[in-house]
């Protein structure tokens, strides 16, 4: 698929991965924006970290672990992935605690990096 | 200016799609363009025909209807969400398509500005 216009695509998750269904049906989005060769941006913020969090077992909630799909997106060259580190550490984390490579952003930075896209989408 | 609309919570539930259809008709009585509504996670809920509110409620889906009829607007139900909540296209209201996320980023490339209502 060709898509003449390449905007600046931010896909803000500030959510939980399981408990709703904002965080699945996020990435669903992203793959197809990167398919649509956008240039496509990921943050994580809030609760939205534990999207990352290594070593998910959700086999006692009878739901897909989709965490999986976080390591395949370089796959679709979506590799621009950013973590706020307010949230991180309100939350007791580290990036040894996630399972890709991401860029650690203070919230300053990362409402700079915001103020810099075309189209925010935040999930 | 041309806006592209994205409504991501059901009807009723929330009021993400009342306030989604309330900037839709600013926007078009202020001369802007609605160029497209998408309806994600489940703000697809938006598109079912099955509705019947009480009678001195608003209809949330014929109003959809109503502005697609009227203003040309182009309503679309994300195709992978509404298959997860049983949307189907003989159960959708008129006005509304099925259609697939790509019709989500194509609003955003085309149009001046995305705005998203809910989650």
């Amino acid at each position: 698929m060709s898509e003449a216009i390449v905007k600046k695509f931010m896909f803000v998750n500030r959510k939980a991965p399981y408990g709703t269904i904002y965080a699945l049906e996020s990435l669903e989005v992203v793959l197809i924006a990167a398919t649509f060769d956008q240039d496509v941006s990921l943050v994580f913020l809030d609760d939205g970290v534990f999207q990352l969090k290594k070593g998910q077992q959700t086999k006692g909630i009878e739901t897909k672990n989709f965490s999986p799909t976080y390591r395949a997106l370089e796959d679709y060259d979506v590799e621009k992935l950013y973590v706020e580190k307010e949230s991180l550490d309100a939350r007791g984390l580290t990036v040894d605690d996630l399972l890709v490579d991401v860029t650690v952003l203070g919230s300053a930075e990362m409402g700079a990096l915001m103020d810099q896209q075309d189209v925010v989408l935040s999930f | 200016m041309k806006f592209g609309i994205v409504v991501n919570e059901g009807p009723y539930q929330h009021q993400a799609s009342d306030t989604a259809y309330l900037f839709a008709k600013a926007a078009i009585a202020k001369g802007h363009e609605v160029w497209r509504v998408f309806f994600y996670h489940d703000g697809v809920n938006n598109a079912s025909k099955l509705t019947s509110p009480p009678q001195d409620d608003r209809h949330i889906v014929n109003r959809w209807s109503k502005l697609a009829e009227e203003h040309k607007v182009d309503l679309v139900v994300c195709v992978a969400a509404g298959m997860r909540r049983g949307l189907r296209e003989e159960n959708i209201a008129p006005g509304f398509h099925i259609s697939g996320l790509g019709q989500l980023v194509e609003a955003g490339t085309k149009c001046d500005r995305l705005i998203t209502f809910g989650a």
